[in-house]
């Protein structure tokens, strides 16, 4: 206990918990925004079944799913604060671009819910809804690729070594670190596994059989979009900077557990999906996108800001961490509840709206 | 525009528009299942169509409110990275505690508006009582960081200025916390209430149908009129706290230039800092003093204890003063008469007087809001903590804020007037109970 102590003190462990709820926002509110990228591609006959279906499933729970993005937030400028000054400060431009597509995809949903019945104003915040939700995973994948390729680091320590007689330039500090291909390549892959988890959880939700082969097929173009984006993003890391290269060069024999558990998933997924057992489905999509995202966390482990700056040299004070763990520990035993009771308390809704999902909105 | 100039625009801005949606948010569900509860207790089908339709109205306004604080919280970061380095393990609680409350609002906020028929009808009450408490306490949270910044508290200093030391607990029970909190809850229920009653009244006022308007002015004004009396009082607080606390912000909200005994109360006028002095307002001998310190010979602080460069702009804090407490008598007065009223007759919808006075006052309450905010705010400039660390030393470094700024506030522009539109048409459609088939066209 004493030697573990020594390694994995408070810092790693509120920056663990951080990422429990990166994962549930990934888990929910990404298949949330997932859920709007099958609005914008629905097409043929049961298009307008297909969108009836993705805002009766996301309608009751964005709003909660939303606020694990919130708490992450929260816990990364409490715990953290040096480490968020500094995404802040470099990633200024895709964070504010990532904000208004956040703006855009709620009170686009709301808007259209709520607004006029016609059809043309349901189109208008439809497609509102349906590109902001395409944007903004595209975002997050930029900005997660600029952090763990180091290119973040980098700015910041630049900026810090710039001089009002050699000032470093507005692109290296401020675009550089974000608009290039690595970053790129993982905005498509969050994007893509979105779109999957939303895939694969609408063909389990799908009151017919019809609906469901939609989604189904979805969920496979999905699947294949994340396979290349992935296989993008490891071939761009080892034509691209050095510091890319080492950021996934550095993987150790930890991370290469968590690969072939990804890889696992990823076949159960395909295998449930294609031989339709929904529930195995569903749960090994989210399993395989969870695995990618500690994946990332084995790649940058102790770093938060690599390739300088770790866990510990970036936490808050003992005292401030010790009570964020105390409110953690408080508010878990409030929410755990309340959020079972939101999903069962909808979940067990859809099976008896199920029927007429599919009429409803037209 | 400098870069500073054009952080602190856009901050205002983002809380200047969230704070409407955050007061509503805090208010609107607490009219919401005051109006259910009645329905539950009397049967009177009204009190229903009632709760639906300010449910809708809590949907929408909500949303918008949910990824507008998103913004803020992100913002934090964006433009005042040097704040949160310094500030953030300090004040990071209580946002954190806020992250919770505003969980669990928006958890049983989905079970309130889509749960009418899948939950109990206590547990749909008890929902929305939840969304109520919850809605509350966030803002109590984040009230507690804004009070820190202007009675920072619960630290010890470094000699380079850095925290030695911290205590986050005591620095959420800073000096200015109490009134504060009581003063921006006490805001939201004034604001929200007035604002919805006028709404009704207006609509009354033109023939709408009287059991609907007659209910739904009932219910706002019982939310909207005890906190809109009491918020003078709650002001009278806060300003005993300023005086104290912040007597730079206190002398430039009244602008107050020297330090004087028996100090008067400038009502209106015009603040000149070239010249420092203020023309054309009504003085209240003593005033001031009484006011501030309960002792008419009180010596009052003036700007000149503070140099120059340390000084808010004292023409905008003291219009932004006037301007608060204009709107917030107007409205403590508008609702005594509607409790006078209500009183003498047991019903407030034959006092057609009554009714206009109450449109009118639809707006003020938000109006107020945003003043006080503005003398809160731009009054504890040049610090963004007062006394620790300067605005300008927690800004981001990144240059050209003016093109964020600028798209940030068309997309407000733009969220704003779809919002207004869209509340337009949800009381322009009157016929009370066509808003329960809506609602069923929505859930299923």
């Amino acid at each position: 206990m004493t030697a573990d102590a020594h390694s994995i003190g408070m810092p790693e462990l509120v920056a663990a918990l951080m990422i429990v709820a990166l994962n549930a926002y990934v888990l929910t509110g990404g298949a949330d925004f997932g859920g709007g990228v099958w609005d914008l591609f629905a097409r043929g006959p049961r298009r307008e079944a297909q969108r009836a279906l993705i805002a009766h499933e996301i309608g009751p729970i964005w709003e909660a799913n939303h606020v694990w993005l919130i708490l992450v937030v929260v816990m990364l400028f409490t715990a953290f604060p040096a480490a968020f000054a500094t995404l802040g400060t470099v990633l200024h431009i895709p964070l504010s671009l990532m904000l208004g597509g956040i703006v855009l995809r709620g009170s686009s949903f709301v808007f259209r819910s709520y607004g006029a019945r016609d059809r043309a104003t349901q189109r208008r915040w439809g497609t509102s809804f349906a590109v902001a939700s395409l944007v903004t995973p595209l975002l997050l994948g930029v900005i997660v690729g600029a952090i763990v390729s180091g290119r973040v680091g980098e700015a910041s320590r630049r900026l810090s070594e710039a001089s009002s007689a050699a000032p470093a330039s507005f692109a290296s500090v401020y675009v550089a670190p974000w608009l290039a291909p690595f970053p790129i390549a993982l905005g498509v892959l969050a994007l893509a596994m979105f779109a999957f988890l939303a895939a694969t959880y609408l063909a389990a939700a799908a009151p017919d059989d019809a609906l469901r082969d939609d989604f189904r097929r979805h969920a496979f173009a999905a699947a294949a979009a994340m396979f290349v984006a992935a296989f993008g993003a490891l071939v761009v890391a080892h034509f691209s900077a050095p510091d890319v290269r080492h950021a996934l060069m550095s993987m150790t024999g930890r991370a290469l557990v968590i690969q072939i558990a990804t890889a696992t998933a990823a076949l159960l997924a395909l295998w449930a999906l294609a031989s339709r057992r929904w529930r195995v489905a569903r749960v090994s999509a989210a399993a395989q996108v969870s695995l990618i995202l500690w994946g990332w966390v084995a790649v940058q482990y102790p770093y938060i800001v690599p390739p300088f700056q770790t866990a510990r040299d970036l936490a808050a004070p003992r005292v401030t961490l010790a009570l964020l763990l105390g409110a953690l520990a408080a508010g878990a035993v409030v929410l755990v509840p309340s959020l079972i009771y939101l999903f069962r308390t909808f979940s067990a809704a859809r099976v008896e709206a199920g029927g007429d999902a599919s009429s409803s909105r037209r | 525009m400098t870069d500073l100039l054009a952080a602190r625009t856009q901050m205002a801005l983002s809380l200047g528009f969230h704070i409407v949606f955050a007061e509503i948010g805090i208010a609107m569900p607490l009219m919401m299942v005051i109006a259910e509860w009645r329905w539950r207790r009397t049967g009177d089908a009204a009190y229903l169509a009632l709760a639906r339709r300010w449910a809708k109205g809590t949907a929408i306004l909500f949303a918008v409110g949910a990824v507008s604080g998103t913004v803020l919280s992100f913002e934090l970061g964006l433009l005042w990275p040097g704040f949160m380095r310094f500030a953030g393990p300090l004040i990071g609680i209580p946002f954190s505690l806020e992250g919770f409350a505003f969980f669990l609002e928006a958890i049983f906020l989905g079970v309130y508006l889509y749960g009418w028929d899948r939950v109990s009808p206590r547990a749909h009450l008890a929902a929305g009582v939840i969304v109520a408490a919850s809605g509350a306490a966030s803002a109590v949270f984040v009230v507690l960081v804004n009070a820190w910044m202007n009675t920072p508290v619960g630290f010890t200093l470094a000699a380079d200025g850095t925290f030695a030391s911290i205590d986050p607990i005591a620095a959420m029970r800073s000096p200015a916390a109490f009134q504060q909190a009581l003063h921006m809850l006490l805001a939201s229920y004034a604001a929200t209430g007035l604002a919805v009653a006028g709404v009704h009244a207006f609509v009354l006022r033109r023939g709408g149908a009287p059991a609907f308007h007659s209910r739904a002015l009932g219910v706002a004004l019982l939310v909207g009129a005890p906190a809109a009396l009491l918020q003078p009082l709650s002001g009278d607080v806060s300003a005993r706290v300023v005086a104290s606390t912040q007597p730079v912000k206190l002398a430039a909200l009244e602008s107050q230039w020297r330090t004087e005994r028996g100090a008067p109360l400038r009502i209106g006028g015009l603040p000149d800092a070239e010249h420092e002095r203020t023309r054309f307002a009504i003085e209240i001998p003593y005033g001031l003093s009484l006011l501030a310190f309960h002792d008419p010979r009180a010596e009052v602080k003036g700007l000149e204890i503070a140099p120059r460069a340390d000084r808010p702009s004292v023409a905008v804090v003291h219009v932004a003063f006037q301007v608060m407490v204009a709107l917030g008598s107007t409205m403590a007065l508008v609702s005594l008469w509607a409790g006078l009223v209500w009183w003498r007759r047991r019903t407030l919808t034959s006092n057609r007087a009554l009714l206009l006075a109450l449109s009118v006052v639809t707006p003020f309450g938000f109006l107020a809001t945003e003043a006080g905010w503005i003398v809160t705010e731009v009054g504890r400039q040049p610090w963004v903590v007062q006394g620790l660390q300067r605005t300008s030393a927690a800004v981001t470094p990144m240059p050209g804020l003016v093109v964020p700024m600028t798209l940030f506030t068309l997309l407000y522009c733009g969220l704003g007037a779809i919002v207004v539109t869209l509340i337009v048409t949800l009381v322009r459609d009157t016929s009370a109970p066509s808003g329960i088939v809506a609602d069923k066209e929505i859930v299923s």
